[in-house]
C-alpha cells in the first residue's frame, strides 16, 4: 500500500531532493549541449515556481494549464502546482485554439504556463473566450520584447517572486505540499477522443502514484535509467513515464532539442527505458528499409541475410529457449556484423525495456524488433487507468496479446458485449464535470468500462481485438474487425495509414494513405515524375504497388478460418494525408471513423459500386491553420481474393 | 578611419549618383538612394535592372566610377569586399555560396572569422585562450542555430540540404558576423511558399532582435511589400521609384515595369 509520507509527487520530489540530491532528474539539450538538472534542482525550481504563482494570486483548487513540447521547466508546474494544492492540466501543444479553449474553459483555468511565443500567440488569440485566465507565464523569452499584455509574465520573472515571496515565509510551502493528501486529485488529462468533445479524465495522487509505484517495481526501475521523454505531455502515458515513475525511481527524463532531432537525441542519450506507440516503431522499420535499398548491393544482402537469422531465432534466443549451436553463431555474427551497428544508429543499444502502448502494433513490426534483441513489450492501458491495466512479462511476450492483468490489477470480459473491464489503483476518480460520462464508464462496483472488445486467452492473457463500437459483420455474418486489417496494411512501409470499411455490407474495402517519403523515394528512384502528394498518390504505379500489399493482406487473412471473408476486394488511395488539423485523426493520431465516414462520403459509396472512379471535395487546414477545398478525382481499384488457405507451416 | 555612432531611423548609408559600366554596358546610371539604420530596406526590378550590381557596389565588390557611397558617414571611394565586412555590412548571395563539405555549424562558424583574435598558432597548439576563445564563438553560433532553429542540421553537411535549408544556413553564417547592415540578395528564390514564409519571419526577427539593418533584393512583389518599410525599383539601371510599399505599388512607372507596358 502507498506509504502515507510519500503519498503525493511533491512529497516523493522532497524526498528525492534529500536522498539523492546529485542525481540527474531531468536534462534538456539547449545550445547543442545536454544541461543537467538534479533532483535538488527540480525541488527547488518547483518551489520557486509554485510560490511565485501563489503571489500572483493562484489559490487552492485552482487549474493551472501546461501547453508545451516536453521541457523539464514544463514538467516542474506539475510538482509545483500540486504542492501548493492547484491542479495541473497539461494540453496537446500541436491543438489549433478551438480546441485549447475548449478546455480551458471547460476546466476554468486560472493560470496558463506556455513554452514559447508560439503558443502565447495561441492562447492571446483566444483569450476573451477564456474568462477565468488570469496569467499567462512563458517559459522562451524570445520574440516576446513587445508584448505589453499585463496579463503575460516570464518564467524567470514568476519564479524571481517565488524566492522573494520564499524569503518572507519559509515554511509555507513545504506545508502547503504536506496538506495534500493521496486521494486528492494529482491531475486532469483530457482524452482525445475519437468521438465528441474531450472528456477530462481526474486522477487522483493515488492513482498516479500507485501505477507509478507498481509499474517500477514490476520492471525493476532504478536511478540508473534513463528514458527519452518526446512524446506529448498531454498523454498519460508521457505523464506515468517521464513524472510519476521518474519521481518513485528517481531515473533521469531527457527532453530533445526539438520534435526534428529526437532521432539523434536519442542516440546520444541511449536510453535504458523506451515508449513510443505504434506509429513510431512503425515509422523508424520504414525509413530503416528506405535507407537500407539505397546502401550499396553487399549491405543489402548481408542485411537482408542476417534479418532472416534474427527473423528465424531472434526471439527464442532472447527468451531464453533452445536454438540450435549453427544458429547461435550465426546470430552472435549477425549481432557484430547487422544487429549492433543497427541499434547504435536507432540509439536502441542500451534499452533494457522497451514499451509500446497506444494502439495495437501489426505482429510483423514487432516480432522484427525483437528479434533484433530489443525487449520490446506491450502495454495496455488507458488515460483512465493511468495507463496501467497489461503489461506483458518478460519472459512471455507474444505479439498477439498485451500480456496478463499487471500487478494490482483485474481483468474481465463482459460477456454480453465482448468489452474489456477492469478494476486497478490507476483507475479514474471520474470525468470532470461529466456525471453522465462518468456512470456510462465506471460502475458502482468499481470495473471500469474501456470500449474494447477482447478476450481471455486459456492461460489469462488479454488479447485485444478492436474497438467495441467499431466490431461489427459483414452480411454474411463475417467478423469485421476494422484495426485488425488495417494494421496488416500498415505494416507495408509505402502504407502509412488505412482505413477499412465494412460493417453491414457484402465485402470490405479499404482507403489508404501512402506514405509520402517511402513511395516518394521509391517513385524517384524509378524515374516516376510528380509535382505534390495528390499527384503521387494517384499514380498507376503506385497503385500497383499498393494493390500488391492488399493482397499480401488479403493471403493472411485466407489463412484465418474466421476472417477469411473480411479480404478487401476493392480500395482507392486518398488524394490528402489524413490530418489531426482535419479532425480526421486524433492528436495521438488514431483514425476517427465517423469523421472520415461523413467526410468522404461518396468514396465509400463509389467503394461499394461499380465505379472506377470518385469525385470528392473535402475541406483542409494548411499548416498555418487557413483552411483549403481540395478537389480530386479519385480511381478505384480491384485487388485479388483468395480462397481460404491452411496455414503454410 | 573612424565611423560614426548612427541612431535608428538615421541614415546608416546613403549612396549619391553613383554609376557603373562594364565596357558599353551601363549596369547602373545615376542611383542615389539610402538606408535608414532599424529599416528593412528593398531593391526590387525586372530582371537585369541592376540589383545585384547595385549590393555589389555596396558592399564594395564593385567600383563604380562616378558616385559616393557613405556608410556611417565616412565617404569611401575604394574599398574591398573584407573591408565592408570589417565594417559591418555582411551579405548573402543569390546562388547559395557555402562550403558544401562542411557542416552547418562549421559554416555558420567560419562566419565569425572576423571576430577570431588567436593567432595560427595558438590555434593549432589549442589550448588556453584559443580554446576559450572557440567556445565562446561556438556559443555564439548556437544561439544563431536556435534562433534560426536548424537544430537538427547541426552535423549534416550543407551539400545534402535541401535548398532551402542552405539558405537559411547561409542567412546564419551572415549574422554569424554580427552584421549592422545585412544585404540579402533574393533570399527568396526558388522556395516554396512554406519556406517563403519562414525566411519572411526570419528576416523580421532579425531586424526585431538583433536591431539589424536590412536591404534586400526581392523578385516575389507581395513578399517585399509585406516586409518592407522602404521599397526601391529599378528598371534598366536607373531608379523609377521609391518609397513605402504603398506608394511603390501606385507608382505607374513601376507598374509599367512589371507588366511590360512601358516597353
Amino acid at each position: 500500500m502507498t506509504n502515507k509520507d510519500l503519498d503525493t509527487f511533491p512529497k516523493l520530489i522532497r524526498r528525492n531532493a534529500t536522498e539523492r540530491p546529485d542525481v540527474p532528474a531531468y536534462r534538456e539539450k539547449e545550445y547543442g549541449i545536454w544541461q543537467t538538472y538534479t533532483w535538488k534542482d527540480v525541488y527547488d525550481n518547483s518551489r520557486a515556481l509554485g510560490l511565485g504563482m501563489v503571489d500572483l494570486g493562484l489559490q487552492r483548487g485552482d487549474a493551472v494549464a501546461i501547453i508545451g513540447s516536453n521541457r523539464p521547466q514544463l514538467y516542474w508546474v506539475f510538482s509545483a502546482s500540486q504542492a501548493v494544492g492547484a491542479l495541473p492540466v497539461p494540453l496537446y501543444q500541436d491543438g489549433v485554439a478551438e480546441e485549447i479553449q475548449y478546455v480551458l474553459n471547460h476546466a476554468e483555468v486560472k493560470f496558463v504556463v506556455v513554452e514559447d511565443q508560439e503558443q502565447v500567440d495561441k492562447v492571446l488569440s483566444i483569450i476573451d473566450e477564456c474568462p477565468s485566465i488570469r496569467t499567462v507565464i512563458y517559459k522562451e523569452t524570445r520574440g516576446m520584447r513587445h508584448y505589453k499584455q499585463p496579463i503575460l509574465k516570464s518564467y524567470d520573472e514568476v519564479q524571481e517572486l517565488g524566492r522573494v515571496y520564499d524569503a518572507k515565509h519559509p515554511d509555507f510551502y513545504d506545508a502547503e505540499a504536506e496538506k495534500a493528501v493521496g486521494s486528492d486529485l494529482a491531475t486532469l488529462m483530457y482524452t482525445s477522443g475519437t468521438t465528441g468533445r474531450p472528456k477530462g479524465v481526474m486522477l487522483s495522487f493515488n492513482n498516479m502514484v500507485d501505477a507509478g509505484r507498481l509499474s517500477v517495481e514490476f520492471e525493476n526501475l532504478t536511478e540508473k535509467d534513463k528514458v527519452l521523454s518526446y512524446l506529448p505531455m498531454a498523454w498519460v502515458g508521457d505523464h506515468l513515464f517521464s513524472y510519476s515513475q521518474a519521481s518513485q525511481a528517481g531515473f533521469s527524463v531527457n527532453c530533445p532539442e526539438n520534435a526534428e532531432t529526437v532521432l539523434t537525441d536519442l542516440r546520444e542519450i541511449g536510453p535504458t527505458y523506451y515508449f513510443a506507440p505504434p506509429a513510431i516503431f512503425e515509422n523508424m522499420l520504414t525509413q530503416m528499409m528506405i535507407r537500407i535499398e539505397d546502401a550499396s548491393p553487399i549491405k543489402q544482402k548481408m542485411f537482408h541475410y542476417f534479418i532472416g537469422v534474427a527473423k528465424r531465432c531472434g526471439v527464442q534466443i532472447m527468451e531464453g529457449k533452445p536454438v540450435s549451436l549453427w544458429d547461435r553463431f550465426l546470430y552472435k555474427l549477425g549481432d557484430f556484423l547487422v544487429f549492433g551497428p543497427l541499434k547504435n544508429t536507432l540509439g536502441f543499444s542500451q534499452i533494457r525495456v522497451a514499451y509500446t502502448a497506444g494502439a495495437p502494433m501489426g505482429p510483423e513490426v514487432f516480432k522484427f524488433y525483437r528479434s533484433l534483441g530489443i525487449n520490446l513489450k506491450q502495454l495496455y492501458g488507458q488515460t483512465e487507468s493511468c495507463a496501467y491495466v497489461c503489461i506483458q512479462n518478460d519472459t512471455d511476450v507474444r505479439p498477439d496479446t498485451v500480456g496478463p492483468p499487471a500487478p494490482g490489477c483485474e481483468i474481465m470480459i463482459d460477456d454480453a458485449t465482448g468489452e474489456v473491464l477492469f478494476k486497478s489503483p490507476g483507475a479514474f476518480v471520474g470525468y470532470y464535470k461529466n456525471e453522465e460520462a462518468t456512470k456510462e464508464t465506471k460502475a458502482d462496483s468499481g470495473w471500469v468500462h474501456t470500449g474494447d472488445a477482447g478476450i481471455m486467452t486459456d492461460d489469462g492473457q488479454l488479447k485485444i481485438i478492436d474497438r467495441a463500437k467499431d466490431v461489427g459483420k459483414l452480411v454474411d455474418g463475417t467478423l469485421f474487425a476494422p484495426q485488425y486489417i488495417e494494421n496488416k496494411l500498415k505494416f507495408f512501409p509505402f502504407i502509412s495509414e488505412a482505413v477499412c470499411h465494412g460493417d453491414g455490407k457484402d465485402t470490405v474495402t479499404a482507403f489508404i494513405n501512402i506514405d509520402m517519403e517511402a513511395v516518394g523515394n521509391w517513385a524517384e528512384r524509378r524515374g516516376i515524375a510528380y509535382g505534390s502528394y495528390q499527384d503521387l498518390a494517384s499514380r498507376d504505379e503506385v497503385y500497383a504497388q499498393i494493390k500488391e500489399c492488399v493482397e499480401q493482406v488479403n493471403r493472411d487473412l485466407a489463412i484465418d478460418s474466421e476472417l477469411v471473408g473480411a479480404q478487401i476486394s476493392r480500395f482507392l488511395v486518398l488524394p490528402k494525408a489524413l490530418d489531426a488539423d482535419d479532425g480526421e485523426l486524433t492528436r495521438t493520431r488514431k483514425v476517427r471513423r465517423r469523421i472520415i465516414a461523413e467526410r468522404y462520403a461518396p468514396l465509400i459509396e463509389a467503394l461499394f459500386s461499380d465505379a472506377n472512379m470518385a469525385k470528392i471535395e473535402s475541406e483542409m487546414t494548411f499548416e498555418d491553420g487557413r483552411k483549403g477545398i481540395l478537389k480530386a478525382d479519385v480511381k478505384i481499384a480491384d485487388s485479388e481474393t483468395y480462397p481460404a488457405m491452411r496455414a503454410a507451416s | 578611419m573612424t565611423h560614426q555612432e548612427v541612431k535608428p531611423g538615421e541614415v546608416l548609408l546613403a549612396v549619391n549618383d553613383i554609376s557603373l559600366s562594364f565596357g558599353a554596358v551601363r549596369a547602373i546610371s545615376d542611383v542615389s538612394f539610402d538606408i535608414k539604420k532599424g529599416e528593412v530596406r528593398a531593391i526590387i526590378g525586372p530582371n537585369g535592372a541592376g540589383k545585384t550590381s547595385m549590393l555589389n557596389c555596396i558592399n564594395g565588390f564593385y567600383h563604380p566610377q562616378q558616385g559616393t557611397i557613405t556608410y556611417k558617414g565616412q565617404t569611401r571611394s575604394q574599398m574591398k569586399p573584407f573591408e565592408a565586412a570589417a565594417q559591418g555590412i555582411g551579405r548573402t548571395f543569390q546562388n547559395v555560396a557555402l562550403f558544401r563539405g562542411m557542416s552547418t555549424l562549421d559554416n555558420i562558424m567560419t562566419g565569425r572569422n572576423l571576430k577570431m583574435k588567436s593567432s595560427l598558432l595558438s590555434s593549432m597548439i589549442w589550448w588556453g585562450a584559443a580554446q576559450k576563445e572557440e567556445l565562446q564563438h561556438r556559443r555564439f553560433v548556437e544561439d544563431i542555430i536556435d534562433f534560426l532553429e536548424i537544430e537538427a542540421i547541426r552535423k549534416t553537411p550543407v551539400g545534402r540540404l535541401p535548398y532551402g535549408l542552405q539558405k537559411r544556413v547561409e542567412l546564419g553564417r551572415a549574422l554569424a558576423a554580427e552584421p549592422e547592415l545585412l544585404l540579402l540578395d533574393e533570399p527568396m528564390a526558388g522556395m516554396n511558399l512554406e519556406e517563403k514564409e519562414d525566411m519572411c519571419r526570419f528576416i523580421l526577427d532579425v531586424n526585431d532582435e538583433f536591431g539589424t539593418t536590412i536591404c534586400l533584393i526581392e523578385h516575389d512583389m507581395g513578399v517585399v511589400m509585406d516586409i518592407s518599410d522602404r521599397v526601391m525599383v529599378l528598371d534598366y539601371g536607373g531608379k523609377i521609384g521609391d518609397g513605402v510599399p504603398e506608394e511603390v505599388r501606385a507608382n505607374q512607372n513601376v507598374i509599367d515595369a512589371y507588366l511590360g507596358g512601358g516597353h
